[in-house]
């Protein structure tokens, strides 16, 4: 009986390894410092996180089919200047469209979700049909994406200045709240929501573990590889404009250096979740662990006041770590 | 026009690839309701044949007829939603899911809430046990595919086939991983299906299945159609030599060595190793095995698939740990921590899966062939000597006969026996004194083994010993001196070659189950 006890034990610690990372990292900070754990401090993380993980989802629904994104961070910093330019207050001095309308918060939130949405399609289909490397498609992506920014935000006569005064309609969706709940972390709560529906009960879930776990598998057995590989990349084009949209309003502003490496954070963040860069694996919940070991990890640092530079070493040190332990799961059944 | 109760015509199939003519006006009838063996050496054109019928490949000519009706599936669902469904020769699991979700996979029972269509699970889970009960077969279908035996996976693919209630069910190769009681299962289930009227193309290259299961047998030879023949007229002489097209008197090359030979009762060699009590590291693995290896013998390794026969020779490779017991080579105590461990003992080993740990399929046949012994052609201790190399290379290529256009091709371009005549090179340049052999002949096709089984024999004469594990009784009783059987991790018997007997061979295979 012992026995069996220690072996479930062990399993269930490998399965949860990744979660007892985050409490220990909570409660290690907290005692160390309890300011950290103040409310309005946890609070601030996740509000952080929000935007972090709508945009790891996207990338992490796309790894799961042994893709990748590179282009995630630019196409963010794309989709939050769109929405920022058609969200200007009608007095602010230096507007990008002097003569624009006063248009409904529903219209830069559908734009910047549909200029995502064209990138993730680009990628799909050069990934898809021109069977070019999710990296290298995502790598050129990402430069096309920068360029495309900046033109757009730097114009004459205004030239390369920040988009700002944006609307306060506006920025409340990324500082207010609809009634005690901010609103940036109900929204992220229902993009969560949506993707776990998506990556469990449905076809195109399924299709998306099956692509990454045996591409050969799911071809023979009828499923269309092509056309879940381009929904995967649009999906994660259309979190990436949400995630921009949300940054804007968060920041009250957007210049064409936003989104810069946020790929990178999202993608370790995917991996220290749990997700496989070899595809077919990969969960909602640990997305979101991810994320939040490494906001968690952002904020304590801080509070702490350990010097930045040692905390992009301890950064480092824990995406190493963190996928090492992760993937004793796996080994230990080979 | 359709002939007479066939379901299924394929007339005059043709398909190329770069620089290989791979089918060649090839036609094949299937009626409703037989069974209908498709046999050839490897490459001869059998699974081209099948992907042409499935959707994989589109023929370059030739028309395919189902029912009466004349089509051209430009993908595998549409094979599927025809009615034709196909378990292929290699396995196509999808490791981390579950087996229900690899079972329905491109097909999942959905239910509808509004414009959203949620995955029925609980129909899936129902639908999965309904079809295991009817197939009697044992599996969870909530476990991780990982998680299974490849038997089980194997076992899994036939539900699949069976699943899609097709008209014509292909089987490519689908006993390859079964044990005997779940091939008698599997004909057990082909016997009822062809009672329903489904057809079946049975793909297999072990002869007694094909005679016992088939009502009709066609046979292919390099790309071409040599004839189909009811099986009641075939013997296995007969099948090969068609498959052949020349007469294979022998199918092992004849033997001297102390145990059958020219002299009986001359000494056996010394003894060159020996393991006593070795048991794994690993909990369900081996267990207490103990053997020796003479000079020169050939010492073949008997078993079910699961009697962990591979997994004892990647321990003495040391690939895998070990818990207890002691190895003694050339009667000296040794330890074996790791493979480079293992060469420095001048052991060898081919593994069992050449695809997945034997050849370096983007590497050429010259680094493959050096890969294992790099550090004999060092000039100045870093660089490669390419001239001392390249004439080794050349002269092992030669002596083991690899048909290669130059030893700069690619290995990927080569068939299987040349690959593994590749590999066998590469271990002979590290000048081995023990070579393991895990399936030396898997998946290489009758003229080549034979060239295989030569170059096994030859070795053992020059005074090499060799461990053969081998799946296929004639080649276990064909070429070894001796023969241990293992069955659930156990060693039940080392038999003598000459006392040896397909029987008692399966008795001892079988003595735990």
């Amino acid at each position: 009986m012992a026995k069996i006890d220690t072996v479930r034990l062990k399993e269930l610690a490998n399965k949860y390894a990744i979660m007892m990372v985050l409490a220990g990292l909570v409660i290690l900070i907290g005692i160390i410092q309890s300011t950290f754990l103040s409310v309005d401090n946890l609070g601030n993380i996740l509000r952080i996180s929000s935007v972090r993980v709508i945009i790891a989802l996207g990338v992490g629904g796309i790894l799961i089919t042994r893709g990748t994104d590179l282009s995630a961070g630019r196409t963010v910093g794309l989709c939050a200047c769109i929405a920022a330019s058609l969200m200007q207050r009608p007095d602010y001095a230096s507007k990008m469209f002097p003569d624009l309308p006063y248009l409904p918060l529903i219209v830069p939130i559908l734009a910047a979700i549909g200029v995502g949405c064209l990138v993730g399609l680009f990628n799909g289909l050069i990934v898809a049909f021109l069977k070019v490397p999710p990296f290298i498609t995502t790598l050129g992506t990402m430069v096309i994406v920068y360029g495309a920014c900046s033109l757009y935000v730097d114009r004459p006569p205004r030239g390369a200045m920040p988009i700002g005064g944006l609307r306060e309609d506006f920025t409340s969706l990324g500082t207010g709240s609809w009634g005690p709940f901010p609103k940036l972390i109900v929204i992220a709560a229902v993009v969560l929501f949506l993707y776990w529906v998506m990556l469990n009960w449905t076809r195109l879930g399924k299709n998306l573990y099956a692509i990454g776990g045996n591409p050969d598998a799911a071809t023979v057995s009828g499923v269309s590889v092509k056309k879940n590989l381009i929904l995967v990349y649009i999906l994660g084009g259309i979190s990436y404009g949400l995630a921009g949209v949300l940054l804007a309003a968060r920041s009250g502003g957007a210049t064409n250096n936003y989104g810069l490496m946020y790929e990178l954070d999202a993608i370790a963040a995917a991996v220290i979740g749990g997700v496989s860069t070899a595809g077919g694996i990969g969960t909602v919940s640990g997305m979101l662990t991810g994320v939040l070991i490494f906001q968690v990890l952002d904020n304590g640092l801080v509070i702490l006041g350990v010097s930045p530079y040692w905390q992009q070493i301890a950064k480092g040190a824990i995406i190493v770590a963190a996928v090492a332990i992760d993937i004793r799961k796996y080994i230990a059944k080979k | 026009m359709t002939q007479e109760g066939s379901v299924l015509e394929m007339r005059g199939i043709s398909k190329s690839f770069p620089g290989v003519k791979a089918l060649d006006d090839v036609s094949l009838t299937v009626r409703k309701g037989s069974v209908h063996a498709l046999m050839g050496e490897n490459g001869a054109g059998k699974s081209t044949l099948m992907k042409c019928l499935f959707g994989i490949y589109r023929p370059d000519g030739g028309e395919i007829v189902l029912d009466g009706k004349t089509v051209a599936f430009r993908d595998a669902r549409q094979a599927l939603d025809h009615g034709i469904s196909m378990i292929h020769q290699e396995l196509h699991p999808i490791p981390y899911r579950s087996v229900m979700e690899n079972l329905w996979l491109g097909r999942y029972p959905v239910r509808s809430f509004g414009i959203l269509r949620l995955i029925d699970r609980k129909r899936m889970l129902r639908e999965t046990r309904t079809l295991f009960q009817e197939l009697q077969i044992d599996l969870d279908p909530e476990k991780w595919v990982i998680d299974l035996s490849v038997s089980k996976v194997q076992s899994m693919e036939i539900a699949r086939a069976v699943s899609y209630r097709a008209k014509v069910i292909i089987m490519d190769e689908p006993t390859s991983s079964l044990t005997g009681h779940e091939v008698e299962r599997l004909f057990g289930i082909i016997r009822k299906l062809r009672a329903e009227g489904v057809a079946i193309i049975y793909i297999s290259h072990k002869m007694e299945e094909i005679l016992a299961i088939a009502d009709e047998v066609t046979i292919m030879r390099d790309g071409k159609l040599v004839g189909t023949y009811p099986s009641a007229e075939l013997t296995t002489d007969v099948i090969i030599k068609r498959m052949v097209g020349r007469d294979l008197t022998n199918r092992f090359p004849p033997r001297e060595t102390p145990y059958r030979g020219a002299t009986p009762g001359e000494a056996p060699g010394e003894t060159v190793l020996r393991v006593e009590r070795l048991t794994s590291a690993e909990n369900t693995s081996f267990r207490d095995v103990s053997f020796d290896l003479r000079k020169g013998e050939i010492l073949g390794v008997g078993g079910l698939v699961g009697a962990k026969r591979s997994e004892l020779m990647e321990s003495l490779f040391g690939l895998r740990g070990l818990k207890s017991g002691k190895i003694w080579i050339r009667n000296r105590e040794i330890t074996i921590g790791s493979p480079i461990a293992a060469k420095r003992q001048r052991m060898a080993l081919l593994t069992e899966d050449r695809r997945q740990t034997g050849i370096f399929p983007v590497l050429s046949v010259f680094d493959n062939t050096l890969i294992a012994n790099l550090s004999h052609y060092l000039r100045w201790s870093v660089l490669l000597d390419r001239k001392k190399s390249a004439g080794d290379v050349t002269r092992s290529i030669d002596m083991l006969r690899v048909k290669t256009p130059s030893p700069d091709v690619l290995i990927e371009n080569l068939s299987g026996g040349n690959q593994q005549k590749v590999i066998v090179a590469r271990w002979l340049l590290t000048n081995p004194d023990i070579l393991i052999l895990d399936e030396p002949t898997r998946g290489i096709d009758v003229g080549a083994k034979y060239e295989i089984y030569t170059i096994i024999a030859d070795l053992a004469k020059r005074g090499k010993s060799i461990i053969m594990i081998s799946s296929e009784m004639p080649e276990l009783l064909g070429m070894s001196d001796r023969i241990m059987v293992m069955c659930e991790g156990r060693v039940t018997g080392i038999l003598d070659a000459k006392e040896a007997t397909q029987e008692r061979i399966m008795t001892l295979a079988t003595q735990f189950m």
